[in-house]
C-alpha cells in the first residue's frame, strides 16, 4: 500500500467511523449477545444462565411456535397481490391520465397513515355490528361477516386491510415505469407489438429489478408482521390463536412471559429463515430479473 | 389510423373508470373516519349508517320527547309524531299537511321513516383531546423526530461522503456491508437492544429512540451516497488544490449542492419517527413521555367503545401527515421512488 493509499484509507475510515461505531454498538453487539442469550435461561430480572440448546429444543416442541409460523406463512398470500395490484395501479396511472397528481395522492395517502391510526380505523370498519365492511356487503345483498372476531376470516381481514396501503409500492413502480427507455417501445411498435406484448416483453423485463426489490422487502416485512395484530386483536393473537404471528409471539415471549432466552432463540431462527428466503429469492431471480447490459 | 384513435379513446374510458372506482374504494375509509368522528353516539350505532352525521328529530309532546316520522299515504307525504306502540302498529298524530293536523291513527311501523337533521358533534374533538393529551404527545413526538432528523442529517452526510467522495481500498466491500444491514429484521433486534439499553439505564428515556440516529442509518447513507456520486469530481479537486480540508469540502461544497437530497432524508426520517410504534412501545414506560402513536394505542385500549372519540383522535393524528404530504409532495415522491432504485 502506497503512502497515498494509506492516507486515503485513514480519511475514508474517519468519515465512515460514525457508521462503524453504530454498527458495532447497535447491530453486531446486540446480535452476538442475543446469540448467547438464546443459549440461556434468561427471565430478565435474573442474570442469564447457560443451558445450551435447550431453548431450541423446546421451540421444536412448542405447538404455538408452529402455529405462529403457519399463520405467518398464510400471510404470504398477500405478497403476489401486493406486487401485482401495486403494479396494476401504477400502469393505470402511467397511461398519461389527467389529474395524475390527484389520483396519486388518493392512492398514496393510506400508505403514510400511522399504522396505529389505520389499525384503529380498520378495527371500526370491521366492527361486526356497525362497521363499514358489513355496510358494503349489505349494499351488495351479501350477509355480514364477523371479520377479525372469526378465526376463519381474521387473517384475510388483515390482508384486505394491507391492500389499502399498496400506494407505497405503486409510487416505486411509477418511478420505474417512467424510467423505461423510450426506444424500446419504439422498437416494439415497429415489430407490431400490441399493448399486452409490450407489457410482457418491454415493461416487465425493464422493471424486473424493482419487482425483485419489492418482493424481498415484502418478504422481510411479512415475517415481521406485528403492529396490526398487536393493536387489533383481543386477546392478542386471537381468536383461537388465528392471528398469533411470529413476531407477535416473539414479542410476547420476551416482554410478557419474560422468557428472553427463548425469545432470542426465536429471533435467531427468524434471522436464519429471512436470510434463507432472501437467498432463495435472489437465486431464482437470476432467471427472471433483467439487468441492462450497459451497466 | 382512425380505428387506432377510437381504440385509444375506449382504452382511456376504461382507464378512467377503473381509476375512479379504485379511488372511491381507497377514499372511503377516510370519509368513514371523518364522518364517524363527527357523529353523536346514537348516530354511531346505527345500521345502515348515514354518511352525513345526523340525528333523528324529536319534539316534546305532553312533556315527553317523541320521534318525528314521515310516511307516504295516497300519494302525499304525511309528517307525524309517534305517540305509542300497540299490537296493531304505531300510534301517531299528524302534524302536516296542515289540513289534517291533530288527526290520530295507527300505522304499520315499517312504513315510518324517521325525520333526520344534520348534526355535527364537534364536541367529540375536545372530548377526545382531553382523554388523549394530544399536545403533550405531539411535543414528545416532535422532540424525538427533530433530534432524529438532526442526527441523521449530520451522520449520514459525513458517512456518505466517506463512501462516495474519497477513494480508499475496501470502500465498496464496506458499502455492501452497509446495504446488507438494511435486510436485518428490526423485530429480531429489538430484544437484544432492549437488554443492552436496560444495562445502560436508558429504558424510560428518549435516548434509545434518538441516539442511534447519530450513527447513520443504512438507508439514508445509501440515499445520500447515490446523490453525492452524481456531483462532478472536479469541484472537490479544485478545492483540494486550494488547500481545503475534506470536511471543509463536505461542508462548503457538497452540502449546499445537495439540498434536495438532504430534504428528502429529513422528510423521510421525520415521517418515520412520527409513525414508529414498536420503538416507543418497547423503550418508553412513563405515560407522560408517550408519542402520538403510542398514546393513540393506549387510548384505544382504554376507551375501545368510544368510536367517535377514537376517530376524532385518529383524525388529529393523521391530519399533520397529510398536510406535510401536500406541502412536500415532490420531495416525498422522489424519496419513495429512490427506495426502489438500488444500484
Amino acid at each position: 500500500m502506497s503512502p497515498g493509499d494509506k492516507k486515503h484509507l485513514a480519511v475514508g475510515l474517519l468519515f465512515i467511523s460514525p457508521w462503524i461505531v453504530g454498527f458495532f454498538l447497535f447491530l453486531l453487539y446486540p446480535m452476538v449477545s442475543s446469540l448467547y442469550y438464546s443459549l440461556c435461561r434468561y427471565p430478565v430480572l435474573k442474570p442469564p444462565e447457560f443451558i445450551g440448546l435447550g431453548n431450541y429444543a423446546r421451540i421444536i416442541h412448542d405447538e404455538y411456535f408452529w402455529k405462529a409460523l403457519a399463520n405467518t406463512a398464510f400471510m404470504f398470500i398477500e405478497l403476489p397481490l401486493m406486487v401485482v395490484l401495486g403494479l396494476a395501479l401504477a400502469l393505470l396511472l402511467n397511461q398519461g391520465v389527467r389529474g395524475m397528481a390527484f389520483f396519486r395522492t388518493v392512492f398514496y395517502l393510506p400508505a403514510i397513515v400511522p399504522v396505529v391510526a389505520s389499525a384503529m380505523l380498520w378495527l371500526w370498519i370491521y366492527n361486526p355490528e356497525y362497521g363499514l365492511a358489513n355496510v358494503m356487503l349489505a349494499k351488495l345483498h351479501l350477509p355480514g361477516l364477523r371479520w377479525l372476531v372469526d378465526p376463519r376470516t381474521s387473517k384475510p381481514s388483515f390482508i384486505l386491510m394491507d391492500l389499502w396501503g399498496i400506494g407505497g409500492g405503486m409510487i416505486i413502480y411509477l418511478a420505474a415505469l417512467q424510467g423505461v427507455p423510450e426506444h424500446l417501445f419504439e422498437a416494439a411498435e415497429l415489430d407490431g407489438a400490441g399493448a399486452w406484448q409490450k407489457l410482457i416483453h418491454v415493461i416487465l423485463p425493464s422493471i424486473s429489478p424493482v419487482m425483485l426489490f419489492m418482493i424481498i422487502m415484502g418478504t422481510i416485512g411479512l415475517f415481521q408482521y406485528f403492529t396490526q395484530a398487536w393493536i387489533m386483536t383481543t386477546p392478542r393473537g386471537g381468536p383461537e390463536y388465528s392471528t398469533l404471528f411470529y413476531a407477535l409471539y416473539l414479542f410476547q415471549n420476551g416482554f410478557e412471559y419474560f422468557r428472553m432466552g427463548y425469545a432470542c432463540a426465536m429471533a435467531w431462527i427468524l434471522f436464519v429463515v429471512i436470510l434463507g428466503a432472501t437467498v432463495v429469492i435472489l437465486k431464482t431471480s437470476q432467471r427472471w430479473v433483467y439487468y441492462e447490459e450497459s451497466r | 389510423m382512425k380505428s387506432k384513435t377510437v381504440k385509444r379513446r375506449v382504452t382511456m374510458v376504461v382507464v378512467y373508470a377503473m381509476l375512479l372506482g379504485f379511488g372511491f374504494v381507497f377514499a372511503l375509509p377516510f370519509v368513514w373516519l371523518v364522518s364517524t368522528s363527527l357523529k353523536a353516539d346514537d348516530a354511531v350505532f346505527e345500521f345502515p349508517p348515514y354518511w352525513i352525521p345526523s340525528r333523528k328529530e324529536r319534539i316534546k309532546v305532553d312533556g315527553k320527547p317523541r320521534g318525528l316520522f314521515t310516511f307516504r299515504q295516497q300519494g302525499e307525504t304525511v309528517k307525524v309524531v309517534r305517540l305509542a306502540e300497540s299490537p296493531q302498529g304505531a300510534r301517531v298524530r299528524v302534524l302536516e299537511p296542515q289540513t289534517r293536523a291533530g288527526e290520530e291513527m295507527t300505522v304499520a311501523p315499517e312504513l315510518l321513516e324517521p325525520v333526520r337533521y344534520i348534526f355535527f358533534r364537534w364536541e367529540n374533538y375536545p372530548r377526545a383531546l382531553k382523554t388523549f393529551p394530544f399536545l403533550l404527545y405531539a411535543r414528545n413526538t416532535l422532540y424525538i423526530a427533530v433530534l432524529c432528523v438532526l442526527g441523521t442529517l449530520l451522520s449520514a452526510s459525513i458517512v456518505a461522503y466517506g463512501f462516495s467522495r474519497v477513494r480508499w481500498p475496501g470502500r465498496d466491500i464496506m458499502f455492501i456491508l452497509v446495504l446488507a444491514t438494511m435486510m436485518l429484521p428490526d423485530q429480531a433486534l429489538v430484544l437484544p437492544r432492549f437488554i443492552m439499553f436496560r444495562h445502560m439505564g436508558w429504558i424510560g428515556s428518549f435516548k434509545p429512540l434518538v441516539v442511534p440516529a447519530f450513527f447513520g442509518t443504512a438507508f439514508d447513507i445509501f440515499l445520500l451516497r447515490q446523490f453525492f456520486l452524481t456531483l462532478p469530481g472536479e469541484l472537490s479537486d479544485a478545492a483540494r488544490i486550494d488547500g481545503c480540508s475534506e470536511l471543509g469540502i463536505l461542508w462548503r461544497i457538497i452540502i449546499p449542492l445537495s439540498k434536495p437530497a438532504l430534504a428528502t432524508v429529513a422528510l423521510l426520517t421525520f415521517i418515520w419517527a412520527w409513525l414508529d410504534f414498536m420503538g416507543p412501545l418497547v423503550y418508553l414506560n412513563d405515560e407522560s413521555m408517550y408519542t402520538l402513536a403510542l398514546g393513540l394505542a393506549a387510548f384505544l385500549g382504554r376507551h375501545g367503545a368510544d368510536w367517535s372519540g377514537l376517530m376524532a383522535a385518529g383524525t388529529v393524528v393523521i391530519a399533520p401527515i397529510i398536510i406535510i404530504f401536500f406541502f412536500a409532495q415532490r420531495t416525498f415522491i422522489r424519496g419513495i421512488a429512490l427506495t426502489g432504485m438500488k444500484g
